[in-house]
């Protein structure tokens, strides 16, 4: 591969990041019959807890994000993931609400996960972690909100992986879930989308970096690999609209093409930008096993192979928005999960909301998608007795 | 604006509405005032909302909305209304039967692929089913086909014929006549002149076809 990026180091856990750390000292049943734990649970809060305890939204982040929600990401220093959606009068109101997101169990950013020493050994977990689930990050996700004392929360809200999250969150906990918001998601992993989570993981494991998963032991990186991970599922978060109009066939600080292998045109040197930049926050083993707990993830199956199935019995109000051109989480299986609600006679509003950007629409500026949330919250707040804006 | 126009544009009728009844376009109200209070009511092609939102606040209906149009939804869901993107032939399946105690479809059934599937669907859905159309055995569009020669346009059908959402029109009367074929009861029924007055005409006789704009029809499933 010609010229693509220079290995980099991966910085290792940081203990200064932000944010609170939770200790689960009762071992978690994972899905694969380990009991896991003690671990650390990294998570973020923004606004306050009212008296009641009634006003918490848990914010689930999607396969790379993590809990930095509305702050600087402190290896990035780039701001939250999502503050355009949350904090001060924003959807996700902090002067109303209280947020809360957790990094995922087996993530990287400071919830235990691969790149952690097995007290066991002394060295990193590597690919010696137990295979989880994105139950199991709901799992861990409920002691969490156990410790913080809260019963129920008033909404749980994620896109794309996120969303799973919510999704298992209303099926595994309905009491516990007031309102529920699945964005740009679905009840099970596509067979395209397994297909595509295969290239980047064949890509990890084929970097000689990796050196089957004991690349910290040995002080190296797979940074080629990953990188390469990054930038195919990166396509798949976009849309051919969207990369035309961002990128066209336009030429990289060039007049024509060089007749080789460098980044000619823009869209490459994109992509290229977002597979080096990606290695220096995320950990290639992290990677693999998250993009499996998504692979996994088929809600229906764990009922029978019932969808309606997982929800009967749930009272949460849930909001289903889709995006028209988003092809990683297309409108169908929204709709699909939106035809499982209402053969349980769920209480379920279910937007497709018009737009050229993809899947990573749920991230960005999208007025329609705000409105609809504040609105569909609102109302929520009114039943809930959180009284209006 | 004269009251015609005002139904028209479904805007408001009087000048200065005195109640949210009044507010509510004529013939929502209609149908709003056969809704028992409390009631579960699905209102499939519900618009912007203005039916359900009356229901939810003045009747304390556990009141859902199906709408096609993203601004009808995104305009619903706005107002904190459960409202799904979806249409009559397509996503109303997969509800249980007897989900709701109403089932509403107001002027969409003459909008929809298969009004017969969509109408065993409504009483299947529904105990009870209210369905309303413009009535095309009224004498305005009669009179413009026979005089003009051209596809009638009315406040009711107010697009072109190359340009209608509307590809099932009926008359009353062939909707009397489907419910009889498909064992649907009709307990109820309405014509509203076009201001959305009812008339004190029997819906099943040759005058009402005749004068009514529009009809209103409560419908259940007839015994087996």
């Amino acid at each position: 591969m010609a010229s693509l990026i220079s290995p980099r180091t991966l910085k290792r856990p940081d203990n200064d990041w932000p944010g609170y750390r939770f200790t689960v000292s009762n071992p978690l049943r994972l899905d694969c019959g380990v009991d896991f734990g003690p671990f650390t649970i990294a998570y973020q809060t923004y606004g306050t807890l009212n008296a009641d305890r009634s006003n918490a939204i848990l914010i689930c982040h999607a396969l790379t994000g993590d809990q930095y929600v509305a702050d600087p990401h402190p290896i990035t220093v780039h701001p939250g993931w999502w503050s355009t959606m949350a904090g001060p009068g924003l959807v996700l109101d902090t002067d109303r609400y209280f947020l809360i997101c957790a990094n995922v169990l087996g993530g990287c950013m400071g919830t235990t996960g691969p790149k952690d020493i097995n007290p066991e050994t002394g060295k990193p977990w590597a690919l010696s972690f137990p295979i989880i689930t994105v139950h199991d990050m709901v799992r861990a996700q409920k002691r969490l909100i156990e410790h913080l004392g809260i019963d129920q929360l008033f909404c749980v809200i994620g896109g794309s992986m996120g969303g799973m999250q919510v999704l298992q969150w209303a099926a595994s906990y309905p009491e516990s879930v007031f309102a529920a918001i699945p964005v740009a998601s679905a009840a099970r992993h596509s067979a395209q989308n397994i297909a595509f989570h295969e290239v980047g993981r064949q890509a990890i494991m084929a970097d000689p970096e990796w050196c089957e998963g004991q690349y910290l032991e040995r002080g190296r990186a797979p940074a080629r690999g990953l990188a390469v991970a990054r930038m195919a599922a990166h396509i798949t978060y976009l849309s051919e609209a969207a990369l035309h109009r961002k990128f066209g066939r336009n030429l990289q600080d060039r007049n024509e093409v060089t007749w080789g292998f460098d980044a000619d045109f823009q869209v490459e040197s994109y992509l290229r930008h977002q597979g080096s930049t990606f290695v220096d926050r995320f950990d290639a083993n992290s990677y693999l096993y998250i993009t499996r707990a998504m692979d996994y993830f088929d809600l229906a199956a764990e009922h029978g192979g019932s969808l309606p199935a997982a929800f009967a019995g749930a009272s949460s109000r849930f909001c289903i928005i889709s995006f028209t051109s988003d092809w990683l989480f297309p409108t169908p299986e929204s709709r699909e999960l939106v035809h499982a609600l209402n053969a349980v006679a769920a209480n379920v509003s279910f937007v497709e909301i018009e737009t050229d950007k993809g899947h990573d629409a749920f991230l960005l500026n999208e007025p329609e998608l705000f409105a609809t949330l504040r609105g569909f919250l609102n109302g929520c707040a009114e039943h809930r007795g959180l009284g209006r804006p | 604006m004269s009251r015609s126009a005002a139904i028209e544009l479904g805007g408001v009728v009087s000048p200065s509405p005195a109640t949210p009844a009044d507010r509510l376009r004529r013939d929502l109200r209609v149908i709003a005032d056969m809704i028992e209070p409390a009631a579960r009511v699905l209102d499939i092609g519900c618009g912007d909302g203005a039916l359900l939102g009356y229901l939810v606040s003045e009747k304390g209906a556990d009141a859902r909305g199906v709408e096609l149009s993203q601004s009808g939804v995104n305009a619903c869901v706005g107002q904190g209304l459960s409202v799904i993107q979806g249409d009559a032939d397509r996503d109303l399946d997969a509800y249980p039967k007897g989900a709701f105690n109403i089932v509403v479809l107001s002027q969409t059934l003459q909008a929809t692929r298969n009004p017969r599937r969509v109408l065993e669907t409504l009483v299947r859905i529904g105990e009870r089913a209210i369905v309303s159309f413009p009535n095309f055995g009224y004498w305005r569009v009669r009179l413009s086909l026979l005089a003009r020669g051209r596809m009638p346009v009315t406040p009711l059908l107010a697009h072109q014929w190359y340009d209608s959402p509307n590809i099932h029109l009926c008359t009353i009367r062939d909707f009397v006549a489907l419910c009889g074929e498909m064992n649907i009861r009709i307990e109820k029924s309405v014509t509203l002149d076009r201001y959305g007055r009812p008339y004190a005409l029997d819906p099943r006789g040759s005058l009402a076809n005749l004068l009514a704009e529009q009809g209103v029809f409560v419908l259940s499933r007839g015994a087996a």
